[in-house]
């Protein structure tokens, strides 16, 4: 079964708060991303997975009129936002759930984990094959 | 028993007869878009029936007999629907749907590599289509392969191919040499198209890591072999030449964990000499024959680089001089934003600084990741610290790419640690 973990990130002050780390913690972070990814990979177990661009740029479109595109934007008063995303077939809904503490518990400032909020769900699958 | 795959000898060979085989089979049959199809079956066959059965002896009749094969399948069952249709058309006799004598002579002499690269790059398509095109009718690779260095879906990359092909089609591209007027222009997307897929392989703008070392040799092989098809062209010697001394630099790029090192960090030993002496010898024969163009000053300057032993024995006043030339010959900012790193590195950073400014007016680069990184270095050089970081923070936050936001986010945390602090963390 196909999991989405969807990892959200704190805001921060507008910017991106990870920019104000120390070059120390921010190693260890980006260290710890790899290997989780690299584990993964290793399990057999990701699927797919993105870091998304920074939010500065996000915009949000409906369709106007004849359809057209009307963004709306910047949202600096947003306090978390998705930073990225992994998609994990795996055996149980634990097993999702186990490797989303994990990502939460990605290390921050002085090592101490973040404990960051990770949505998970569940992706739609095939219909079952007929007996 | 597990199927045996071809070995690199066998696969080099049917890369390289791909083109070969599919201009024989579009001069005998006419359809470009089917006859791309039947080649690529032909060359999946061959794939699987080569390691087993063993090589045919002839290799390049066999691919275009299978492939006519197709072809003849293909013409009789559109027949067939058309038929059915009741638009009863009988495009043949009867008697020239019979398989055709695998190679003549004649054809062998004909390398139809280069109209199809004229064909695949033409301008009417967009440069994501005209690239799948390319690596796969001339590169001869497989779509999966295909959607596999680009990081998509098989469905989409085989779509994207096949719209290529509709858009040939419907704008009515001509399989055969353009005229001598339209040489130099259509010659100049073609190179395009390759120097696009030689970047992406080197740059990967997308996804975790940052090369992909497939489609770069990809690019300088195709490269190399419109080299030996157009031998006096400068240009396509300088493309050669660029691609050459820059993937040279490629093992020293990244480190241990992907992360991004810069020129000026690299370890020098860690590159590829004879890519650089060969790089070097070709660029040095073709400026001394005149005719200069934007690949070759390109690859001028990375000779320059590729020379100095150290990062402090470049020779940046040269460096300096090329960049001049080429900014003179194109209107390409980026041009601008080199010019004003090399100006820097022999005038001084604030000169660098002022030249930058121009680019701030310009739509094409104004608040671009590039413009601000080069910023953020040129301020550190200047010592002005507290400019610096913000420009990496802008730079970071702005790049697409996750190795390069790694590399300036960590510049930016770098230059803060020694910076006098007035606020703490705010990531929680």
């Amino acid at each position: 079964m196909k999991f989405m973990l969807m990892m959200n990130a704190p805001r921060g002050t507008g910017d991106w708060g990870v920019m104000k780390w120390s070059e120390e913690d921010l190693k260890a972070h980006i260290r710890f991303m790899k290997t989780l990814n690299k584990e993964l990979e290793g399990a057999g177990e990701l699927v797919a997975g993105e870091g998304l661009a920074a939010p500065a740029q996000a915009r949000v479109v409906r369709a106007g009129k004849n359809g057209a595109p009307i963004t709306d934007g910047i949202f600096p008063e947003a306090k978390e936002f998705l930073a990225g995303y992994w998609i994990v077939d795996v055996d149980s809904p634990e097993r999702a759930y186990e490797i989303a503490a994990r990502a939460s518990a990605a290390p921050g400032p002085g090592g101490a984990p973040l404990n960051m909020p990770i949505e998970v769900r569940e992706v739609m699958s095939a219909p079952p094959v007929e007996a | 028993m597990t199927p045996r795959s071809l070995d690199f000898a066998g696969e080099s060979l049917l890369r390289e007869l791909a083109p070969q085989v599919l201009g024989a089979v579009v001069r005998r049959f006419g359809d470009f878009s089917a006859a791309e199809d039947a080649v690529q079956e032909a060359m999946l066959a061959a794939a699987v029936q080569w390691p087993d059965e063993g090589m045919p002896d002839n290799p390049r009749g066999w691919l275009i007999q299978v492939a006519a094969r197709r072809m003849t399948d293909h013409v009789r069952s559109e027949v067939a629907r058309r038929r059915r249709e009741a638009l009863v058309i009988m495009q043949e006799p009867a008697d020239q749907q019979v398989l055709p004598a695998p190679d003549s002579q004649a054809v062998m002499e004909q390398d139809d590599t280069l109209i199809l690269l004229f064909m695949c790059c033409h301008n009417a398509l967009t440069r994501p289509s005209a690239i799948a095109l390319t690596l796969r009718a001339v590169g001869g690779l497989t779509t999966v392969e295909i959607a596999n260095a680009f990081l998509v879906p098989e469905a989409t990359m085989a779509q994207r191919i096949s719209r290529a092909k509709q858009r040939i089609k419907s704008s009515g591209i001509p399989f055969s040499m353009p005229s001598e007027s339209e040489r130099t222009e259509r010659l100049g997307s073609v190179l395009h198209v390759l120097y696009l897929i030689f970047n992406e392989g080197y740059t990967s703008s997308i996804g975790p890591r940052l090369h992909r070392s497939d489609l770069s040799n990809e690019a300088i092989r195709l490269t190399r072999a419109v080299r030996n098809l157009l031998p006096d062209d400068g240009e396509v010697a300088g493309l050669l030449a660029l691609m050459l001394l820059t993937d040279a630099r490629r093992p020293a790029r990244t480190g241990p964990d992907g992360e991004l090192i810069p020129l000026s960090a690299q370890d020098r030993a860690l590159w590829d000499r004879d890519a650089i002496s060969e790089g070097i010898a070709l660029i040095t024969d073709t400026l001394s024959r005149g005719s200069i163009g934007a690949y070759q000053l390109q690859a001028a300057i990375a000779a320059v680089h590729d020379e100095a032993e150290r990062a402090e024995d470049t020779d940046w006043p040269q460096i300096l001089a090329l960049y001049g030339l080429l900014k003179r010959m194109s209107d390409n900012p980026m041009v601008t934003l080199n010019h004003a790193i090399a100006a820097a590195m022999v005038h001084g950073a604030p000169t660098g600084l002022r030249l930058l400014e121009a680019l701030d007016a310009d739509e094409r680069l104004a608040g671009h990741h590039r413009l601000h990184a080069v910023r953020a270095h040129l301020f550190e050089m200047a010592g002005d610290r507290d400019a610096a970081i913000a420009h990496f923070r802008a730079a970071a936050e702005r790049t697409t790419s996750i190795p390069e936001r790694d590399y300036l986010a960590t510049q930016a945390a770098r230059l803060s640690a020694g910076a006098v602090s007035g606020s703490g963390t705010d990531a929680d």
